[in-house]
């Protein structure tokens, strides 16, 4: 092994006399604090009473009345996607529980009424609690039918049973732009 | 191959040098030395095709490639398997194989182990030039027989599956009907695919146009593992591979086993198994296994755990063993292993000497026979047995009906059964046997699942399946082959001879056996017919046994 040389670079800078005094620097931050306080406040009493700012309160976000607006590519929740005849996607080929590295993904297949068809999944499970929202499953998805952009995030519950969605839950639920709140949009919002 | 040694030839392939013998095919020779050359008819058991063209090679001197599976190597023979004009000519088949291919390989079972698959992935890999529609076929997903699903369009017109109704199973259903890309397997008009070999097709099918059905749906084949084994099914012994699934318990409704599939030995059973062996693995995985060992008192079954109906037994039948006016009788089982048999014959002579034993090879199975692969006796072991003396030839062994008299005489005490279900068996040999059980005061049950016959015990242990146990079985000619261990016995279950050694441990003996294969060492030393064999030397062949020529 050679020789490491490393090289030590100073950036501390020496204080200034207003520093060392302390009490100066002191006052200075009371005054920052004070001021967004009493800018902020002078702001949401503006909106308190329904006048609207082009300026917020506050930049903090009020969750969970607001949201942070989501990526259009945001991965959230699962759902299964259906055809235009509003039969399930899911021919059960179990490609996404094959890749899944949670191995959360519990699929059981049998026969689809139509031959051209001819399988389907009949249980299709997803242990939310185990899920690491890689996506992986998404990508590998040979007819599009396991879809991440549902636009459900908040994934909580007061068992961990609540957390395994079963087949009619994964079905049931749709894409829904409008919990995309647009984050071009957002980043407007809130520069 | 009789008579005078073969002609070897030098031969030169891929820039090396290789001697082979003459008369061998480029393809085989290839194999032989690692180069695997992708073939979709050509099948070792079956005749030569020559339909796919997936086997081209390049031989210098000759204009035109050459298909592999029929070209024999020869003197100065300078072949290239994997040339570029090889590999164009093979990228180009495999083309013409996709063209009307209906690509639905995420709902075909054959995934992940089709050899379209693998070749496209090997040496096609291009970007699909058809703009055509594809041509569509009648039958998908279309049952033709009892066990195979067939489906046109996936087929590669290789005509394996063909050739062995032909050639192997000798019940022509199948056969090549229209012609150029309307070209459909089918069977013929108003036939079935219902020879007792009909499953075989689907493993030699090297696509997805032929499905067990039996499996259909189940799993996936890559979540599969693979151990080898014996099929229990008849005194042939086919060589099987097992094919399980303990990882994903949801599928498959639970069952471990998912599927048996043949191995090749071309000493038993060459590429094959019949249908009856191959979905015989059932039980394995069945509801009604016994899960742990039970005591009936007053008619009803308690699971006491082990030791308590080990001592339990044991009393009994040491008082039986008292007795003056009653026998001990075992019935053996032609299915238990060679170990079990082994220790069975010692255990009861050593503890309780004057035990009868009681020999029968019926079964419930219908006496099916053929030239190619079945016999008649559908016992794994009887040839075993036979050769530790203990059936009927020997004067001391009872059958079933000369055991039926004595216990109607009531000179029966106690009866041990293994795995053998009396009442269950055809009508000659369970005629009055639902009676005769109910007359012995003790009767003791070995088994894997509940029957009628194990209602009838007082005590019962359970034991394990072929699969979940090590042991040796004797196949009809003298062959000793081992079934591996594949997965763990269900529950409480015990490997047979397992239950045999607590048992006679629990009858004041000491047997220390750690394993089956300890219990075969002793048992290749103490019995001639097996002298000299060991797990080793039985290997994944099998190794017949030295006096065991019948
Ligand atoms: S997002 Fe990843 S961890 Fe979650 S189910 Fe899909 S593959 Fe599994
Ligand atoms: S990869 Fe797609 S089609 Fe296949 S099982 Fe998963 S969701 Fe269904
Ligand atoms: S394997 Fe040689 S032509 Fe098919």
């Amino acid at each position: 092994m050679g020789n490491i040389t490393v090289k030590k670079i100073d950036t501390s800078r020496p204080m200034t006399f207003l520093e060392r005094i302390y009490i100066w620097e002191i006052l200075r931050g009371l005054w920052i604090t004070n001021r967004h306080f009493v800018v902020n406040m002078f702001f949401h009493i503006l909106n308190l009473f329904g006048i609207k700012t082009k300026r917020k309160g506050a930049v903090t976000i009020q969750y969970p009345e607001e949201h942070r607006g989501w990526h259009r590519r945001l991965r959230t929740r699962h759902y299964l996607a259906r055809r235009e005849d509003d039969s399930p996607r899911c021919v059960g080929c179990m490609m996404c529980e094959t890749v899944c590295p949670a191995n959360c993904i519990y699929i059981v297949a049998h026969d689809h009424p139509d031959p051209n068809v001819e399988k389907q999944a009949d249980k299709f499970t997803i242990d939310m609690g185990k899920c690491v929202y890689c996506g992986f499953c998404v990508e590998v998805c040979p007819e599009d039918a396991i879809r991440m952009d549902s636009g459900h995030l908040e994934i909580c519950s007061y068992t961990r049973e609540d957390m395994i969605y079963h087949i009619d839950r994964l079905l049931e639920q749709h894409h829904d732009p409008s919990d995309y709140k647009n984050h071009e949009e957002w980043m407007e919002e809130y520069p | 191959m009789s008579g005078k040694e073969k002609k070897t030839v030098k031969t030169v392939i891929d820039g090396k040098e290789y001697a082979f013998p003459q008369g061998t095919t480029i393809l085989e020779a290839a194999k032989s030395v690692g180069i695997e050359i992708p073939h979709f008819c050509y099948h070792p058991g079956l005749s030569i095709a020559g339909a796919c063209r997936m086997c081209l090679v390049e031989i210098e001197k000759m204009p035109k490639l050459q298909i592999s599976c029929h070209m024999t190597v020869d003197d100065g023979m300078v072949i290239h398997t994997n040339n570029e004009r090889v590999k164009k000519a093979r990228k180009a088949m495999l083309e013409f194989h996709l063209v009307n291919h209906p690509l639905d390989c995420p709902v075909c079972d054959q995934g992940g182990e089709c050899n379209l698959q693998i070749y496209y992935m090997m040496h096609g890999n291009y970007i699909s030039r058809l703009r055509e529609n594809k041509v569509k076929k009648t039958k998908k997903a279309f049952q033709i027989g009892p066990h195979v699903m067939l489906d046109q369009e996936r087929c590669v017109l290789c005509s394996r599956c063909v050739r062995f109704c032909q050639e192997i199973s000798k019940s022509n259903e199948l056969g090549i009907f229209q012609r150029g890309d309307r070209e459909e397997i089918d069977v013929f008009p108003d036939m079935q695919l219902n020879s007792p070999y009909s499953a075989n097709v689907v493993d030699i099918c090297p696509v997805g146009a032929l499905l067990d059905k039996d499996f259909r749906f189940k799993t996936r084949a890559w979540y599969l593992e693979s151990a080898d084994s014996i099929c229990p099914r008849c005194s042939r012994g086919c060589n099987i591979e097992i094919h399980y699934n303990l990882n994903r318990p949801w599928k498959n409704e639970g069952r471990r086993l998912a599927r048996l599939k043949p191995r090749c030995n071309l000493e038993v059973n060459d590429w094959w198994v019949c249908d009856e062996g191959r979905y015989s693995f059932k039980f394995i995985d069945d509801d009604n296994r016994i899960e742990g060992p039970l005591v009936r008192t007053d008619g009803k079954a308690r699971n006491t755990g082990f030791k308590e109906a080990l001592e339990l037994a044991a009393e009994s039948l040491r008082n039986s063993a008292a007795s003056t006016d009653v026998e001990i009788a075992v019935l053996v089982s032609p299915r238990a292993a060679n170990e079990e048999l082994y220790l069975l014959k010692h255990v009861f002579s050593e503890q309780l000497p004057g035990t009868r034993l009681v020999f029968s090879s019926a079964t419930p199975f219908e006496p099916t026979e053929d030239d190619i692969l079945r016999k008649k006796d559908k016992n794994s072991n009887t040839r075993g047995a036979e050769l530790m003396g203990l059936t009927p030839d020997s004067a001391q062994v009872w059958s079933l009906s000369e055991l039926k008299d004595a216990v109607l005489a009531g000179e029966i005490g106690a009866l041990y059964i293994c795995y053998h279900d009396i009442t269950g068996l055809p009508e000659e040999f369970s005629a009055g046997w639902a009676e005769a059980l109910e007359r012995i005061p003790l009767v003791v049950y070995q088994g894997t699942n509940t029957c009628p016959t194990s209602e009838k015990a007082q005590i019962i242990f359970p034991a394990a399946a072929f699969a979940e146990r090590e042991g040796t079985v004797t196949n009809f000619e003298g062959r000793v082959q081992i079934q591996q261990k594949v997965f763990e016995p269900l529950s409480e279950a015990l490997p047979g001879w397992q239950i045999i050694q607590s048992l006679g441990v629990a009858l004041g003996g000491s047997y220390e056996y750690e394993s089956a294969e300890e219990v075969f060492a002793d048992l290749a030393k103490n019995e001639p017919a097996f002298a000299g064999l060991s797990y080793e030397k039985i290997g994944s062949g099998g190794f017949v046994a030295k006096d065991a020529k019948a």
